[in-house]
């Protein structure tokens, strides 16, 4: 089943799978035939996305992804630079041996050879890598020559890879005459570029990677670039307002030959052609008209919008690192913004990919009660008692004598025996362990540490514990257990009988210090009550169900005595199986179950892994913010589901659809068939049966349906999406996609790290393209977080890989809630609104312009002055969208927090779809329209002042650009919700400094200027009465469609609330009544 | 540096923390009605004055291309009889209000496109008219080339004889345009002409620049207002320009009833691209010139806003019950 996925990994792995060799100081060794130097990369690592060589192509590529970038083709920001370095680094070469003293950086990937300290070993620390400030040793390749100028070595190790954690290599030390001693290179020999020498005076390494292949250097590599919806959405609009530019150039174009033809215009005698003119090809000059009407029209594409866009969106970005509230006391950091793109993204978020452990959970198992024979034990200290969890009154170390003190005691040896852990020695320290999600390395050491496979094996031995029985270790074979009376009892384990997931549970078989043989088992409440007898199990079951309604990990615990004769029995069935080459585990299980029958049932536990602050409160927000919630965990799937009744992602309420090893099992027939009708039977449930979703935004969250949660796991996830044909796997993959869209949420658990981002990548690809958010803390969940469109990085305990590869870093899980409802809600309005009045503004500044042409014989003639023209997008019109779109609130962050729902009105990038952006074109037409033709109406006589003076065409341009301005910014006035001081500076300011410009530009004589046309045209505008009432006429005409709207608009959602509409109505019916009066 | 528990923490600013305060005003109907109520009123109460304001102005317009409809001056059409003199006759049956502006128009002229005035490119150059057999033309360009020469001189007609009504040729063009924004060359031995020695008159002109107006020198070279006049391009293919003021003498508060002359000097022509000349005699009021539109519009929005506030007091009654709180 597992075969495509691993050819995967296998095909990824061939690349590396050659091997490199370094000669130790360059020295040629004897065994090989012929030193031939080999060839790597020198040691110069080129940051800079461009080098002078691929800055042309590269930056093409780069700049036409956005089809706008065509304007900018002939700005040239030429950014070439080398990472500042001394310059000796460059020099070196693999294979040179490199000295590094105390407090310095190591300039390439070196191999330790020598060190300073006695011990042979040196402290490094890698924050610069991967924020790990802690120190770590890393040892010498063991058994050198101190003498390094005669050491005769060739390395052997991969190629450069990029992960920081992993190196694999061979050291071949050629003596004379000798056979060539090989020490292996993990690891810990090897001493990272970027990391820095600590506590050492000095050390000798010999370089195995340089430069580009530097692990730091891969690391940094391999980013693609993530664009939003939003950049998507402009490119869209863009296009349809190229297409308007080009058709109103066509339309002039042709339009203008139409004019000509008629008698007289082409040439009349006032305005005769220059001679060049005459001579000119009809059809070069019909290309020229198109590309100077081009050019008349082109303020129509808002070129100042990306500039603005991108101004917005680091500046932005900004309000992100400063909020304090995720500010986290405990790790002193606030969260971090890796990219300023992806802001908005952040309020259009549909799926969230969480992981769990470290994520949604604390990764720290906690015993929290056990129930012995019906009887509730609950122990208490005072940490539980902090956090509120703990009913029962007084702190009790001891257990109450309620189930008689064989029974306790019986539970907590078996407790003590039934497991896997292991003992480690105390102050041993945890070294270059891996953490992989789900197998804890016993964390939280006392003051003797356990290791496990799984951390709720810690809790039980630790909660045994702590009623005074204390697992010692395992010792040939025998275990040891401290108990109550401080006397050690020795137990001879003869059988672990494993767990695994299908059977949900494990046992032991021990022989007691008195010679009863016993057999202890703990499992999952569902596989050990059919298995004990029934009376037994009543007394318990309420217990288990409360646990597990708590979000609690609930275990069943049942021994049972064998007698010689059994035992022999299985002794021998066990072995037989084992030892079988066919089908070796299906006879293993098959004699584990005979032998779990009939057992006694003890008690029952509860575990608790802690959930992070606040975690079942932002997954409640998430989801009634219509997001759906995946988890995603390497973890088993009884913990996993645990975890998400307890943060709420699962109710009590929700029917559980299975999907895994164990319901595939079910059935005893082929894997492939069940899979089918599984899969099958479940669409039927949850996608057909289920009632038609409700109109508008009353979704499955209300809890009148009947809610659905589905369960994966890895391996039935790969033989999903691996299934014999193409066509049967793109079916199961809808048919999954459309049962897990249904669902309130989705837990897929043993996921492997690429198989979490391969589900990431399904649902992004999926119908609609939602938009994905992956959060996680470990170097595990990187591969999703590149994956998604978002990615985030909690900055958790398991370093930094999380963070380094995120979008935005943020220090709890708790703080996702801010981050998308309060953050991306406002992000996302600030930015569609800043799109929307950029394309409105310049429609309604050109469109004018173009009206214009009708009436000047098509002849290319700007309406505005070509200062007005030029300063319109960088000074009168720019600053308030931009104070706008980063100060804007128009429902404040608490509202937003309060009300998830709110989230939902942005959803499906619902101010950007076409809709929104029709009404904004036609709103910049019919302004564009009144501005144009209300002004022609006025020039139907331009003898506008009392003086009988006319105006001429400067003056017609004046007015209507006069009018637009104050227009284009009082729109903007009527849109803002929130109006801090700076909007009110802006907004007045902008109008302000019109008016100022306008008079002093009109107001001196330009020497540079050949032509004074707009000479006191202003002023001279100002002065004449019909001009103030057009303009104010025209500017309350063209904003008329905006207050109706903001006053009929019904005001929706609890943000209405704010302010007391009953409270004006109230003023209202006391104001009428003295109006009509 | 502050101390070490707080080195990271973000600063508590009202504008970090996206807390500034802020004024939130909502446009509710409590407001927005009255409001609307009140511009609207304001503006029936501006749309009136402008209209009868409007209509108060008096305008008298003849078209007199002599084509067409045109019965005045048909016959001047035929470019060779120059100069040709024609003669439009109109009688005033009461007082024309003073002061009397006297316009002339022009339609489907264009002195709006792009390189008439001189915006030729390359904008440096007054192509074709800039120079006339190598010699620099002043002033160049198309504009300047292409002046409107028409003449007009006005007689009242008392009892059999014609007596003529002083037109004023000052003040018709922008203070600004005459004082300050043209310039003529410093003069030479006290003389224009010799300023503009080396240079020729414009191709179509009869006259050279600093001999436009005899009567007066001050009123010659480029601060000639006619010439002043004509530069300030219109803005649309159909426009007036002020040709002379009526305001001295026993004219000054306005031409009084009785037949009047206007003698025509027919130079310019529009019949090949279809233009028509006509003159206009106006007054003007505090709104300028005559024009409908505006007190039209203001009446029309001002009552859009009144009913617009009729409507929403209405929908905002019936969906305000009581039981329906919204």
């Amino acid at each position: 089943a597992l075969m495509g996925w691993g050819n995967r990994l296998l095909k990824t792995y061939e690349r590396r799978v050659d091997s490199r060799t370094v000669y130790v100081g360059h020295q040629p060794c004897p065994s090989t035939q012929a030193f031939v130097p080999p060839k790597f990369c020198d040691n110069r690592i080129v940051s800079s996305k461009y080098t002078v060589w691929n800055f042309l192509p590269k930056n093409l590529f780069e700049q036409f992804r956005r089809i706008a970038n065509f304007y900018f083709l002939i700005i040239f920001l030429v950014q070439v630079s080398d990472r500042p370095g001394d310059p000796d680094h460059k020099k070196i070469k693999v294979g040179d041996i490199v000295e590094v003293l105390e407090d310095e950086t190591f300039p390439c990937d070196l191999i330790l050879l020598g060190s300073s300290r006695d011990d042979d070993t040196c402290f490094v620390t890698t924050a610069s890598l991967d924020g790990e400030s802690n120190h770590k040793t890393h040892y010498t390749v063991p058994d050198l020559e101190s003498d390094l100028e005669v050491l005769n070595a060739t390395i052997e190790c991969e190629q450069p890879q990029p992960d920081l954690y992993k190196f694999v290599g061979r050291m071949h030390i050629h003596k004379d005459g000798q056979e060539p001693a090989v020490r292996s290179l993990g690891p810990e020999n090897l001493l990272l570029k970027g990391a820095t020498l600590k506590n050492t005076r000095v050390v000798y390494g010999v370089a195995v990677y340089t430069g580009m292949e530097t692990k730091m250097a891969l690391n940094y590599q391999g980013k693609s670039q993530k664009r939003s919806v939003v950049e998507k959405s402009i490119n869209g609009f863009l296009l349809v307002y190229l297409c308007i530019l080009l058709s109103k150039a066509l339309v002039c174009t042709t339009l203008k030959y139409v004019w000509q033809n008629q008698r007289g215009q082409d040439e009349p005698w006032y305005n005769q052609k220059t001679q060049k003119e005459k001579e000119a090809n009809m059809f070069l000059k019909m290309f020229t008209d198109f590309l100077s009407f081009m050019v008349l029209f082109n303020f129509i594409i808002p070129v100042s919008m990306y500039v603005t866009v991108e101004m917005q969106k680091f500046l932005g970005s900004f309000f992100i690192t400063w909020d304090r509230d995720f500010y986290d006391r405990e790790i002193q950091e606030g969260a971090l913004v890796n990219t300023s793109d992806l802001n908005e993204e952040l309020g259009q978020v549909e799926y969230v990919f969480t992981d769990k452990t470290g994520t949604l959970t604390q990764n720290n198992m906690e015993f929290i009660e056990c129930s012995i024979d019906g009887f509730q034990y609950k122990y208490q200290d005072s940490r539980t008692e902090l956090d509120g969890f703990c009913v029962t009154d007084g702190p009790v170390s001891k257990l109450q004598q309620k189930a008689g003190r064989e029974k306790e005691e019986l539970f907590l040896r078996a407790l003590c025996l039934c497991h896997t852990v292991q003992v480690k020695e105390a102050g041993q320290g945890v070294g270059f362990a891996d953490q992989v999600d789900g197998v804890d390395v016993a964390s939280a050491v006392e003051q003797r540490g356990f290791i496990a496979s799984s951390p709720d094996e810690v809790a039980l031995v630790k909660g045994a514990m702590k009623y005074g029985f204390t697992f010692l270790g395992l010792e040939s074979k025998s275990m040891k257990i401290l108990n109550r009376n401080n006397k050690i009892e020795k137990y001879e384990l003869l059988h672990v009988l494993n767990f695994d997931p299908v059977r949900r549970r494990m046992s032991v078989i021990v022989r007691s210090p008195d010679g009863e043989t016993l057999l202890f088992c703990k499992g999952a409440d569902s596989s050990i009550f059919p298995r004990v007898r029934q009376e037994e199990v009543e007394r318990i079951r309420m217990h288990v169900e409360r646990n597990a309604t708590e979000g609690y990990r609930t275990l069943c615990v049942a021994y049972k005595r064998l007698t010689d004769e059994v035992f022999a029995r299985v002794d021998a069935e066990l072995r037989e199986a084992r030892l079988a080459l066919q089908d070796r585990e299906e006879r293993l299980v098959a004699v584990y179950n005979q032998v779990e029958k009939g057992m006694n049932l003890i008690g029952a536990t509860a575990v608790e892994d802690r959930l992070q602050e606040e975690a079942a409160e932002t997954m409640e927000a998430l989801q009634s913010a219509g997001i759906k919630v995946w988890v995603l965990t390497g973890d088993k799937m009884e913990t996993a589901k645990s975890t998400c009744y307890a943060c709420r992602l699962f109710q009590r309420s929700t029917e559980l659809l299975e999907l895994t090893v164990r319901t595939l099992e079910e059935g005893g027939r082929k894997r492939g068939e069940r899979l089918h009708e599984l899969l099958l039977d479940y669409h039927k449930r949850a996608v057909q049966d289920a009632p038609p979703p409700k109109g508008g935004v009353t979704r499955t969250w209300s809890s009148a349906a009947q809610e659905y949660g589905f369960i994966i796991d890895g391996t039935t996830l790969s033989l999903l999406l691996n299934a014999s044909s193409d066509v049967v796997s793109s079916n199961y993959r809808s048919l999954f996609l459309q049962i897990c869209q249904n669902c309130t949420a989705v837990l897929c658990c043993r996921m492997a790290p690429l198989q979490k981002a391969q589900i990431v990548k399904m649902v992004k690809n999926s119908k609609g393209n939602p938009i994905t958010l992956s959060i996680g803390d470990g170097a595990n969940d990187v591969s999703m977080i590149l994956e998604a469109h978002v990615g985030i990085g909690i900055k958790g305990k398991e370093g930094r890989q999380a963070v380094r590869n995120s979008d935005y870093a943020i220090p709890k899980l708790k703080h996702l809630k801010k981050l998308l409802l309060a953050h991306g809600h406002l992000y996302y309005v600030r930015i569609a609104h800043l799109v929307q009045y950029f394309f409105y503004k310049n429609l309604c500044f050109i469109l004018p312009q173009f009206l214009y042409q009708f009436f000047c014989g098509y002849s290319q003639q700007p309406l505005y002055d070509a200062a007005y023209l030029t300063m319109y997008n960088i000074c009168f019109t720019s600053m308030p969208i931009l104070a706008y779109s980063l100060l804007e609130q128009h429902i404040c962050i608490e509202i937003l927090l309060e009300n998830a729902t709110l989230y939902r009105e942005v959803a499906k990038n619902a101010m950007l779809r076409w809709g929104p952006f029709l009404c904004w074109t036609l709103l910049g037409i019919f302004q564009g329209l009144l501005f144009f033709f209300g002004v022609h109406c006025l020039f139907g006589n331009s003898a506008l002042q009392d003086n009988g003076q006319v105006f001429g065409n400067w003056s017609f341009g004046t007015i209507v650009f006069t009018i637009l301005v104050f227009t284009v910014t009082l729109k903007l006035a009527l849109d803002t919700r929130h109006w801090t001081w700076i909007n009110h500076f802006v907004i007045w300011g902008s109008l302000a400094f019109y008016v100022f410009f306008s008079f002093f530009w009109g107001g001196i004589i330009w020497p540079f200027l050949k032509q004074q046309r707009l000479y006191f045209v202003f002023a001279n505008m100002l002065s004449s009465v019909s001009a103030w009432l057009v303009i104010i006429l025209l500017i309350l005409l063209s904003l008329l469609p905006d207050i109706l709207w903001a006053v009929l608009r019904k005001p929706r959602g609890p943000h209405a609330q704010q302010v007391p509409f009953s409270l004006s109505a109230h003023y209202w019916t006391v104001e009428v009544p003295a109006m009509f009066l | 540096m502050k101390n070490q528990g707080t080195t990271n923490r973000p600063d508590n600013t009202a504008f970090d923390q996206q807390r500034l305060p802020a004024w939130q005003p909502v446009l509710s109907a409590g407001i927005v009605i009255p409001g609307f109520l009140l511009v609207g009123l304001a503006f029936i109460g501006i749309g009136v004055a402008l209209f009868v304001t409007s209509r108060s102005i008096q305008v008298l317009e003849n078209d007199y291309t002599g084509t067409g409809s045109s019965v005045h001056c048909s016959e001047c059409v035929n470019p060779k009889t120059t100069p040709c003199t024609c003669q439009l006759n109109f009688s005033l049956s009461a007082l024309f209000q003073g002061p009397v502006f006297l316009y002339y128009g022009l339609s489907n002229y264009f002195q709006n496109v792009r390189g008439y005035g001189s915006l030729r490119r390359p904008s440096s150059s007054c192509a074709p008219y800039q120079y006339d057999q190598n010699t620099t033309i002043a002033p160049c360009g198309s504009v300047a080339n292409s002046m409107f020469n028409d003449t007009f001189t006005l007689y009242q007609l008392v009892n059999a004889t014609r007596k003529t009504v002083p037109l004023d040729g000052k003040g018709i063009a922008w203070w600004t345009d005459y004082n300050i924004k043209f310039r003529n060359p410093p003069e030479v031995d006290g003389s224009l002409a010799a300023a503009f020695n080396g240079t020729v008159k414009p191709v179509n002109w009869p006259k050279p620049v600093y001999d436009l107006d005899p009567t007066n020198p001050a009123n010659n070279g480029f601060l000639n207002q006619d010439f002043l006049v004509w530069m300030r391009t219109a803005a649309l293919p159909d426009f007036w320009k002020l040709y002379r003021r009526i305001t001295e003498g026993e004219y000054a508060s306005g031409l009084p009833a009785g037949n009047y002359t206007l003698e025509i000097q027919y130079n310019y022509p529009v019949a090949n691209f279809a233009g028509r000349k006509s003159v206009i005699f106006s007054n003007t009021s505090w709104m300028g010139g005559k024009n409908q539109f505006l007190g039209i519009a203001y009446l029309v929005t001002g009552s859009l806003c009144v009913v617009m506030s009729a409507v929403m007091l209405i929908v905002y009654a019936k969906f305000n019950s009581p039981d329906e709180d919204f």
